[in-house]
């Protein structure tokens, strides 16, 4: 009985493997265009605000991402990865408000750079470090880094509590007068979160992506067979950072804002929960986790308000879900959201079989 | 010089403190080899419980009693509920359990005491002994008693630790599960013990803290990544070093608040945690042995 079943795995994924295109490349940029599609198709059939909405949750995503793949494919946990959204959010902030002619995709490459290159010291520190000693650092890191707004060497240059204003750039006028800011903002996002999870794929399927998987099961086997540890952790450190550093500038670009409250420890925490409930180490779990993080404290709003519930409650009904989901993914269902639909997908091929 | 002795003086007192959050994450990392990053929420919701007596018009001292029992409880429970599971499984799953833990409680707090910081009263007076000339010291009457307390704690630790049997037993389950088994320790329960004598010990700071910090629900975030450096600094496994660990942070954050500024004291553990990592990975305490993760 054991012994059939990966048998029939085989003969399962031999059979998908044979509908499928050769190249992983073309694989990926056939995903990338039919993701981009879709996102186009939402975004016209959805009213602003839920625009506004798709927007938070690409952003979400794009930082999501970069989380799964260090804490998923390179085994190393980050606590911290919202303050790297922070990094990113300032630099946009201050690149914005003293070059307000600049494109935006020059800006959003040099927070990414900025960004990585906090992740790549950061990382450099940290590739000493294991588990827990690593998750304590990176929690000293969400919390101590947004506070430097507030210090009052630089209260002048970044704005202290209230943070710094990003003028909103409107739409290009070849979109016509009456296009919504909020559209133009979800398609910005939306096509920053293609190419993100475009280049993850391709990472994540090269050699540089086994060598993190090897690492993650086993450090030593890892650097027997020639794996560089700490070249490769740092990598997977500053490539998450590069990561959440785009989706900390898209926040502060989509919200007109970057502010230390923009960037509580929550938002690391809801990072950790959207890439656990969505299935550690895959991006496609990361996406599903970052739309249910993006979209529960709306939701438990909606819910509480139509049962008259105080305020103190339904603002902290999504912190009690992250807790309790976070529990009970760990424990019972390890492989989240894209462990469940993987194992769906092989039942639907056995019985049709 | 009258402000460095201040704010060295001021510094041991929040030392104190950090070394008990540090002793309590020490004593959870040695039964069971998990940081728990949820006990800056465990001491939140004691301390809730212990304003709640205080504004009641409870004393001081019935309100340190019941967070301390109630500490011991909660410290039973979440092992035996939440943390059971996820022992011996891979440090990713302790570490997201525990910090899911965080959050689920400061959720809890948030919907029942709501987002307000409350004030909680002294135990002694926090005017600061006079000194010649009618000038003060930033030391009082308080921060003497709690860096007498957490002295003591200490102490009665060290006896528990090596003077009694239970001592021995916990000690023996922690070193090596299988044979403590075979010799007749239940580990489990020790295990249990454990994690409600730390969760004792870090109720017992954060009523003491509380006056400082205010109590609301994520008052404690900055205590817990204070504690966490504190046990670094001593190597995570050494109950001294963890005390020492906690007194130097605390003296060397006195001294970020006093000369650079108090808005970047939290920047200032994040420094101290990396250089203390980058120069002495083990800490100061620590032994030198080989990766455990």
């Amino acid at each position: 009985m054991t012994a059939t079943i990966p048998k029939t795995r085989q003969l399962i994924d031999k059979a998908s493997l044979a509908n499928r295109p050769r190249s992983t490349l073309l694989r990926h940029l056939i995903w990338a265009v039919l993701g981009g599609a879709v996102l186009y198709v939402i975004s016209i059939s959805i009213s602003q605000f839920q625009d506004f909405e798709l927007a938070q949750i690409c952003y979400t995503a794009i930082a999501a991402a970069g989380l799964t793949v260090l804490s998923g494919l390179s085994g190393q946990i980050s606590l911290g990865n919202g303050a790297f959204m922070a990094v990113g959010a300032y630099a946009t902030a201050l690149l914005l408000e003293h070059n307000e002619q600049w494109p935006l995709a020059l800006v959003l490459v040099i927070s990414v750079a900025v960004s990585a290159a906090v992740g790549l010291l950061v990382g450099a520190a940290a590739a000493r470090l294991r588990g827990p000693y690593l998750a304590g650092v990176t929690l000293a890191l969400a919390l101590g880094l947004p506070t430097l707004a507030d210090y009052h060497g630089l209260q002048n240059q970044l704005g202290g509590n209230n943070g710094i204003t990003v003028a909103p750039s409107p739409p290009p006028l070849s979109l016509g007068d009456t296009f919504p800011l909020e559209r133009w903002q979800a398609w910005i996002t939306g096509l920053c979160l293609v190419i993100t999870l475009f280049l993850l794929a391709n990472l994540v399927t090269s050699r540089v992506g086994r060598d993190m998987r090897l690492l993650r099961e086993d450090e030593d086997a890892a650097a027997l067979s020639g794996v560089r540890v700490a070249r490769t952790q740092v990598l997977a450190f500053t490539v998450s950072a590069a990561c959440a550093g785009l989706g900390g500038a898209l926040l502060a670009w989509v919200n007109s804002l970057a502010a230390p409250g923009a960037f509580p420890l929550t938002l690391s925490l809801s990072l950790l929960t959207a890439i656990v409930l969505g299935g550690l180490g895959s991006l496609a779990g990361a996406v599903y986790g970052s739309v249910i993080v993006t979209l529960l404290p709306t939701w438990s709003t909606d819910l509480a308000q139509s049962a008259n519930l105080p305020r103190t409650i339904y603002a902290n009904i999504p912190l009690v879900l992250y807790g309790v989901v976070l529990f009970l993914v760990v424990v019972l269902f390890p492989g989240g959201i894209q462990g469940g639909l993987v194992r769906l997908w092989r039942a639907l091929h056995i019985t049709i079989r | 010089m009258v402000q460095f002795i201040n704010l060295t003086l001021g510094g041991l007192s929040a030392g104190a403190v950090y070394a008990a959050i540090a002793l309590a994450l020490v004593l959870i990392w040695r039964a069971t080899r998990i940081v728990n990053f949820a006990q800056g929420g465990m001491l939140m919701i004691t301390t809730f419980l212990a304003f709640t007596v205080v504004s009641d018009g409870g004393s001081y001292w019935l309100a340190l009693a019941v967070a301390i029992v109630a500490g011991l409880v909660l410290g039973a429970v979440v092992e035996r509920l939440l943390i059971r599971p996820v022992e011996n499984k891979p440090q990713l799953n302790a570490v997201v359990v525990t910090f899911g833990l965080l959050v689920l409680l400061q959720g809890i707090a948030g919907m029942i005491f709501g987002g307000t910081p409350r004030s909680y009263p002294p135990a002694f007076g926090i005017q600061g002994f006079q000194i010649g000339g009618g000038r003060r010291l930033l030391f009082a009457p308080n921060d003497l008693w709690v860096f007498l307390v957490v002295l003591a704690v200490m102490v009665v630790l060290a006896v528990v630790f090596r003077r009694t049997s239970l001592g021995l037993r916990m000690r023996s389950a922690a070193f090596a599960p299988e044979v403590a088994r075979l010799l007749g320790v239940r580990v489990g329960r020790m295990f249990t013990v454990g994690w409600a004598l730390a969760a004792a010990v870090g109720a017992l700071a954060g009523v003491l803290i509380a006056p400082d910090t205010f109590v609301s629900p994520n008052a404690f975030d900055s205590t817990l990544v204070f504690g966490f450096t504190a046990a670094v600094i001593g190597g995570l496994d050494s109950p001294p070093g963890a005390v020492v660990g906690g007194i130097s942070l605390g003296i060397v954050l006195g001294w970020v608040s006093g000369y650079l500024g108090s808005d970047i004291v939290n920047l200032g553990a994040l420094v101290v945690l990396v250089l203390v990592l980058m120069i002495r990975p083990n800490g100061l305490f620590g032994h030198a042995a080989g990766r455990r993760v």
